[in-house]
């Protein structure tokens, strides 16, 4: 009897659709994000991940209709990200039905803005997202750096030390994302996933990069990850959420069958 | 007869997703999130949900006279704590430094520790403990009724019960340690996961609950 690691497909969400940006460029079109939840949940998905990459704060709105909508009909828990600037952003996203809110850039900018939420609302709805990239050279002993903007913007702060302060002030889970990675399916970046995740007490999700289901037994195995986070591979047909689980248990992982 | 049930609003937590998921479950008329205490005894059964930090929740319990209400509610009505709302039923926790509770069920709300190892493998545990872990059903339940043995529930929590008598024990969950997962006394009923976000179990959990005449 143990804890089962997690499977969480991600909805990249702008308008009101699920759109999958390959790294953060060209996006596709793949649907009613209620539809695709709602499927991801009967197909067994441990959470959902909505990711608002909306970018005028009027459209808002429409994410919160999103989660109104996906909250009265999928019973599972559901993490909200992009656009959180505000402990007013985190209130209302909650008070539609999402379990927890993903932290990005507004960590970044004002750490203690961290720390205001999670005493107030509590560590287990705070997850700080994490952008990293590999900046040391070949040869050169590894090191991330958290980057902002999709991946645009280097910020100078190291990614594990940037980790372990965002647990100190709060966080009751880390989102780590790959920028390298991202959209490329070619896999997790697992030895910065195993460097994060190994350093900090607290559940560590594995993202970007994910092409085939090996990649999510990996993240777990070699990784060290708790959950895993993937997006295109679950929309465009590619696997499903039960193949994947059945992967992950064949490899001799616990999961929620 | 129309039935009812107040899920008590105390500014804490997931009251939503605890009603829309009572809602859900076809199983009950009228659904009041509130914390008016002629509603919540008026009404045919009680939820007490609850997210966060234990303080902040018995303050606002006890600021809004809360305390009382619930006192009074479980002498009769089938009533569940979820969570937070379980910890609170208990005598104390160390979360906070120390903070005192309702003394409804007997025993303690202890940390994890923030370097939980897995006694079998050494291998470290994070916490919280959060995600979807198996529920051993120590005792048979109405509330357990159609759900089967060592279902997966899911769990966001960084303190755990461990009830003084063990006679209260009505599931268990291994994390590190085993610690009650459920605790059961006469009409009342305490949960540590969260039915409202364990999909169809949880949904089944809270049928029972809403179907129970409060005998256990």
């Amino acid at each position: 009897m143990a804890l089962a690691k997690r499977i969480i497909p991600c909805l990249d969400v702008r308008d009101g659709r699920v759109v999958k940006g390959v790294q953060f460029v060209d996006i596709r079109d793949a649907g009613d994000p209620v539809e695709i939840a709602r499927r991801y949940d009967a197909e067994g998905a441990d959470e959902i991940t909505f990711l608002d990459i909306t970018a005028s704060s009027d459209d808002r709105e429409t994410m919160v209709h999103v989660v109104e909508q996906v909250a009265s009909q999928v019973f599972i828990p559901l993490t909200v990200g992009g656009g959180i600037r505000k402990v007013e952003d985190i209130r209302r996203m909650l008070n539609a039905g999402a379990d927890k809110v993903g932290i990005n850039t507004a960590a970044v900018f004002n750490p203690e803005f961290v720390k205001e939420a999670a005493e107030k609302f509590g560590s287990q709805c705070i997850v700080v997202a994490i952008d990293a990239k590999k900046v040391s050279a070949e040869g050169e002993k590894n090191r991330w750096e958290i980057f902002t903007h999709g991946g645009r913007k280097p910020t100078g702060l190291d990614a594990i030390e940037w980790a372990k302060k965002m647990v100190d002030y709060g966080a009751g889970e880390i989102l780590l994302t790959s920028m390298d990675r991202d959209g490329t399916k070619i896999g997790f970046d697992l030895e910065l996933t195993r460097a994060i995740s190994d350093a900090v007490h607290v559940p560590v999700i594995a993202s970007g990069g994910v092409g085939n289901l090996d990649h999510l037994v990996d993240g777990v195995t070699r990784g060290h990850a708790e959950a895993v986070l993937a997006a295109s591979i679950f929309h465009f047909g590619e696997y499903t959420i039960q193949e994947a689980k059945q992967r992950m248990a064949d490899a001799g992982i616990e999961v929620r069958l | 007869m129309s039935s009812s049930v107040a899920v008590i609003d105390y500014g804490m937590g997931n009251l939503h997703s605890v009603a829309k998921a009572l809602e859900h479950t076809g199983c009950v008329d009228k659904i009041f999130v509130t914390h008016d205490p002629a509603q919540i005894l008026a009404a045919d059964r009680v939820v007490l949900p609850g997210v966060g930090a234990i303080r902040d929740c018995m303050g606002e319990i006890l600021r809004l006279g809360m305390d009382q209400v619930i006192n009074e509610v479980v002498l009769n009505k089938p009533f569940i704590g979820v969570c937070v709302g379980m910890q609170a039923l208990m005598s104390s926790s160390e979360e906070n430094g120390g903070t005192a509770c309702l003394g409804i069920l007997p025993g303690e709300v202890r940390f994890f520790g923030d370097n939980l190892v897995d006694p079998d493998s050494d291998a470290a545990l994070k916490v919280p403990h959060m995600g979807w872990n198996q529920v051993h059903q120590e005792i048979d339940h109405p509330l357990w009724s159609g759900i089967e043995q060592d279902a997966r529930f899911y769990f966001v929590h960084s303190y755990y019960v461990s009830p003084t008598d063990s006679t209260y024990l009505a599931g268990s969950t291994r994390h590190g340690v085993a610690f009650a997962a459920a605790l059961a006394h006469e009409n009342i009923f305490a949960a540590q996961f969260h039915p409202e976000k364990s999909q169809h179990v949880g949904l089944q959990l809270y049928a029972n609950f809403l179907k129970w005449d409060g005998n256990g």
